[in-house]
């Protein structure tokens, strides 16, 4: 069996949408944190697929990749203290409680 | 080295990564208590990683398994830690618009693979490490061709992302200071 980008490329989409369905259906605020993780190492992947494959962009698909990881580092860390700064107040990691502005 | 049986090799380990990351990004999203779903998120960047060094992206892959096993996952352990997840495995994980989320997740993923079979993008191999070299024609590794265009070609999106990093950490610092004040 021989791979071809479409493949990876396949492959990446199947994560994405898992990432993607993950985000829509969890209540719990870390989960869906964790699912756009999964939908950004998607898109990692899509790119460093990129880069390994066509040859204008053989050695710029690891850099636009490392900045996606920077992106995802930063997404990551500002995510779970907002987790925190809420659960402090509201004593609950459910999304669909964090109603105040409706109140 | 038989050149058929390395093709063959490397297609079955793609299989073995991929049908491991599938299964552990599910179990991500499937799993009711939060730790379960850390550590599948776990195996399933482990996967990804993988993947990354059959592509013959091997720093790409290191720093994979360095910053998302290494630090985002022990920061996401350490936050399920601090919030009180004790009496969650008892409440409904999922939203109840799920049958709805599922099928357009689904569509999402036929319009992805339409595209993909109706305008397939040609076939090959990956590059092999040889492949990256410098203009002068000298031969380097994916890691030395990655620093080559990271400090080099783009040295301003590199320190933009450094700045990023630091406000991101300014961010995170005030927000999760203690003297918030209350929302009600």
């Amino acid at each position: 069996m021989n791979v071809t980008i479409n493949d990876y490329l396949a492959l990446s989409f199947l994560i994405f949408t898992i990432g993607f369905v993950g985000v829509l259906v969890r209540r719990n605020f870390l989960t869906v944190l964790m699912s756009i993780e999964l939908m950004l190492n998607a898109v990692n992947l899509t790119i460093v697929a990129f880069g390994a494959f066509i040859p204008e962009l053989r050695d710029r698909g690891a850099v636009i990749a490392l900045m996606v990881i920077a992106v995802a580092a930063a997404e990551a860390t500002v995510g779970l203290a907002i987790v925190i700064a809420i659960y402090r107040n509201r004593k609950t990691p459910l999304v669909d409680e964090y109603d105040a502005m409706r109140r | 080295v038989n050149e058929a049986l390395l093709t063959g090799l490397s297609g079955g380990i793609f299989a073995i990564f991929a049908l491991l990351a599938v299964v552990c990004a599910i179990s991500v999203v499937l799993a009711r208590n939060p730790i379960h779903s850390a550590l599948f998120l776990l195996a399933a960047f482990l996967m990804v990683a993988g993947i990354f060094f059959l592509e013959n992206a091997e720093f790409v892959g290191a720093v994979q398994i360095l910053v998302y096993a290494g630090g985002i996952m022990v920061l996401f352990l350490f936050v399920i830690m601090l919030v009180n997840v004790q009496r969650l495995p008892q409440t409904e994980p999922y939203q109840k618009q799920i049958v709805g989320a599922v099928v357009l997740g689904f569509m999402l993923n036929v319009l992805f693979d339409a595209q993909l079979v109706l305008d397939p993008i040609g076939g090959g191999a990956p590059f092999s490490p040889d492949a990256f070299r410098t203009a002068a024609g000298r031969v380097l590794g994916n890691s030395q061709a990655v620093a080559w265009g990271l400090y080099r070609e783009y040295l301003l999106p590199f320190e933009i992302a450094s700045l990023f990093l630091l406000v991101a950490i300014v961010g995170a610092v005030v927000l999760g200071r203690r003297s918030v004040e209350k929302m009600d």
